[in-house]
């Protein structure tokens, strides 16, 4: 017994222990730097001079208004300093910007420019100040893990966008939007940055690869949308509630007086 | 009985089966029971199958729960999904959220018999609850039926146990959601909370216990309790016989309707099979349910848009209502009102709806027996209360799903819940006004009908330039309709006791029974009649 607590005593000494926690710090900080690094460089280098110019052009007649000239924001909008080319590629790509009016929270809208001219746009406020990058084509293919997706889902959106997806209220006329028929570039944007009220889950908090798993479930849910028949929008026994109300009893109630009616 | 000693014998199998049906009325004399029961007359009215179409869809709950009894397995051991839904496959969750997947996607016919069952317990309370509201604005729960609506009133409550002990069975997110809110209300009790949610769950929410305590409640105890209530239920109603509309040639002593056998008997088998067939249609057509979407119960996700089944929405409302931040500690033990006020609300709501004919009986003095149902026009004041009763429910459900209203409608969630909390004060009031009002301007036009006929449309030009409209006379069916106001209400006098006092509850119901009829149109007397048949006739003469 003793000479068993003698030998575990000297394997954990001291210095193995500091040893364990360097190797630790130096393994998260590469990870981390290496992950820094990859979304940083993807930003710059896929954007040439050209579209950089023409994004200007774009943003001074059409985004200047409320973001200023320099993009530090003006009380009309906030400062796009550091959003990056996923959230413009969001914001204008589903029509949420420009803006018509103002209102508790963007709407989307019919999209108002090009591909090309977002990008462009993009390219211009991602020259300006670094920030998350257009993700690449390789976590939008929804082809990974439906389970683990549907589980991310559950335990990190449903709260607000409902558990189908069907969207939910939020304080103040705010809402979280439904989500089907989203283009898998546009989820995987809006978790990277976290548009109008929703938070931002970054890398750190959902890997690159989970997020392609939360767009494959979506993708999935948005195929195989009812097994059961229509789903009455999915927005669970309230639409379940009304339609037996309605449709259930009041066809079974026509059913009943046309069956006790005497014919005339 | 003489047509069949009239036809010539046919046969042997006539003799067996004549035979067999004095052997077995030697032995158990149902022929008596079959004639009693086969006579029994019943009135003809659509209002009247309300309560049939929840006896129907109870059986076609039955029927489905024995199904569904086959594969589910009520255990909360945690196993790993392994059936054929994607999205779930590998995922750990209890036997219970797994079988009823194997349910829905690999048992064959499973997903249908399921979203049948869950459609036809939607359907069975929502027939429930309009029964209710037509045997209150009807009057037919007086004398001698009070008992049978307490009857019914219980078995509405039961309903609504039946279907929060079902749909909790599955052990999905959207159940285990609506278990710790019941958990939550449990807790909230002073004193013996925490000590009846550990006995109920077994320790600590949400335990391992607790599917297969509710799986015994919902397959055997209240369904068995809801059989035995409705066998009651039913026997009143037989020894009662069935209340009747008023009309030519319907009294308090007979009854106007076809016999159960064979006409009735018919009727209702068949009624049976469109319930059930049309439950059927649902489940085939729509989604209920979805347990799949839910995923399996996990105490730290919530879904937005999680509700409970519609008929326990109302006391969702309430807890929505509640303003917040409404609690105080006493003597080391927390009073969380935003709870403790949902009990007192909803019980003394549920406390009105099951004493109401005994209140409405003591403030009217009406001790008579009552087998002709009140239009609910005749009542106004009735059925003024009546729609004040609905109206809060409605506000209480609605604030359930205060948060789709906010979205599908573009409005502010606060917003939403602030008004329906005013509604919920001023509504009812608003509601009693405006029924009330309607149900006397309704006895007015009937009045009006009888004095001076019903509107032709015509309008005549006098000798004098004067324009009339020319009244047709109507005929004695309707007049009979019309005329079934009986003057035999009338508020209730104070006067003293045997001790030649006037005490507080003496009072009180003066009041109320004031507050009960002082509204109230005359009803058309003889002479009336009289006077207004000589009037009109040269009218219409000089019309034609």
């Amino acid at each position: 017994m003793s000479t068993l607590r003698k030998k575990k005593q000297a394997r954990r000494s001291g210095l193995a222990s500091v040893a364990l926690v360097v190797f630790g710090l130096l393994l998260t900080g590469g990870v981390y730097a290496v992950f820094n690094s990859t979304s940083a460089d993807a930003d710059t280098s896929t954007y040439s001079a050209a579209q950089i110019e023409e994004g200007k052009n774009l943003f001074v007649a059409n985004c200047a208004t409320c973001h200023g000239l320099d993009l530090a924001g003006t009380n009309a909008g906030p400062s796009l300093i550091g959003v990056g080319a996923a959230s413009v590629h969001f914001q204008v790509g589903t029509g949420r910007m420009p803006m018509a009016n103002s209102a508790p929270q963007a709407p989307v809208k019919p999209v108002v420019f090009t591909e090309e001219q977002i990008l462009s746009l993009a390219a211009y406020v991602a020259s300006i100040s670094p920030g998350p990058a257009i993700p690449s084509d390789k976590y939008l293919d929804a082809n990974g893990e439906a389970a683990n997706g549907g589980e991310l889902f559950r335990i990190n959106c449903a709260m607000c966008h409902n558990v189908a997806g069907a969207g939910g209220a939020l304080t103040g006329g705010k809402f979280a939007p439904a989500l089907d028929g989203v283009a898998p570039v546009h989820i995987y944007e809006a978790m990277i940055t976290g548009p109008q009220n929703m938070p931002v889950f970054n890398d750190m908090n959902i890997s690159p690869d989970d997020k392609r798993d939360i767009i494959t479930y979506l993708k999935y849910m948005e195929a195989n949308a009812g097994p059961g028949g229509f789903t009455l929008g999915s927005l669970g026994p309230v639409s379940e509630g009304l339609f037996v109300w309605i449709f259930g009893l009041g066809g079974i109630l026509g059913i009943v007086v046309w069956m006790t009616s005497r014919a005339n | 009985m003489s047509q069949t000693t009239v036809e010539p014998e046919r046969g042997k199998l006539d003799r067996f089966s004549r035979a067999a049906a004095s052997y077995v009325d030697d032995r158990t004399k149902i022929g008596v029971l079959v004639k009693e029961f086969g006579r029994k007359i019943f009135p003809d009215h659509w209002s009247f199958m309300l309560g049939e179409i929840a006896l129907f869809s109870f059986i076609t709950i039955l029927i489905t729960g024995v199904f569904l009894t086959l594969f589910f397995d009520p255990s909360m051991a945690h196993v790993e999904y392994e059936g054929s839904y994607l999205p779930l496959k590998g995922m750990e969750m209890s036997a219970a959220m797994a079988s009823t997947l194997d349910i829905s996607f690999d048992i064959r016919g499973g997903l249908l018999i399921r979203q049948v069952h869950h459609w036809a317990a939607l359907l069975f309370n929502a027939a429930i609850g309009l029964h209710i509201l037509r045997v209150f604005f009807t009057g037919a729960f007086r004398k001698p039926r009070e008992i049978n609506w307490i009857i019914g009133f219980l078995l509405f409550v039961l309903a609504l146990v039946a279907g929060f002990t079902g749909y909790s069975l599955p052990d999905d997110l959207l159940s285990g959601n609506g278990l710790r809110i019941i958990d939550g209300f449990i807790k909230a009790l002073p004193f013996v909370g925490v000590w009846i949610s550990y006995l109920l769950f077994g320790g600590e929410f949400p335990g391992d216990d607790l599917v297969g305590r509710f799986y015994s409640l919902h397959i055997l105890v209240v369904p068995a309790v809801i059989l035995l209530l409705i066998g009651i239920h039913l026997v009143l109603v037989f020894l009662h016989k069935h209340t009747q509309y008023p009309g030519p040639g319907k009294t308090e002593k007979n009854i106007v309707g076809q016999p159960i056998l064979p006409v009735y008997a018919a009727k209702a088998g068949g009624f049976f099979f469109i319930v059930s067939g049309f439950v059927f249609l649902l489940g085939g057509i729509f989604q209920i349910n979805p347990v799949w979407n839910y995923g399996p119960y996990d105490p730290s996700p919530i879904s937005a848009g999680t509700q409970p089944d519609w008929y326990m929405g109302w006391t969702d409302g309430f807890l929505r209502l509640v303003p917040s931040h409404w609690e105080f500690v006493l003597w080391g033990y927390t009073f969380s009102m935003n709870l403790l006020v949902v009990y007192i609300v909803a019980g003394i709501f549920l406390g009105l709806v099951a004493l109401y004919p005994f209140i409405e009986a003591w403030i009217t003095g009406d001790k008579r027996e009552h087998h002709l149902l009140d239009r609910p026009r005749k009542a106004a004041t009735r059925t003024g209360i009546g729609a004040a009763g609905v109206m809060f429910y409605a506000v209480a459900w609605a604030a359930a799903s205060s948060d789709l209203i906010a979205t599908h409608f573009h409005l502010s969630l606060e917003g939403v819940t602030i008004f329906l909390q005013i509604l919920l004060f001023v509504g009812p009031v608003f509601s009693f006004i405006i029924a009330k009002r309607i149900a006397l301007a309704l006895q007015k036009k009937d009045r009006e009908i009888v004095l001076h006929g019903s509107e032709s449309g015509y309008i005549v030009r006098l000798e004098g330039g004067e324009y009339v409209e020319v009244h047709n006379p109507i005929d004695d069916g309707l007049r009979w309709k019309l005329l079934s106001y009986h003057s035999d209400y009338e508020p209730w006098m104070l006067r003293p006791n045997a001790k030649g006092k006037i005490g507080f509850w003496r009072r009180t119901r003066a009041a109320l029974s004031r507050f009960y009829f002082e509204d109230r149109i005359e009803p058309v007397s003889q002479s009336e009649l009289d006077a207004a048949r000589h009037d009109h006739k040269p009218e219409l003469n000089t019309g034609h």
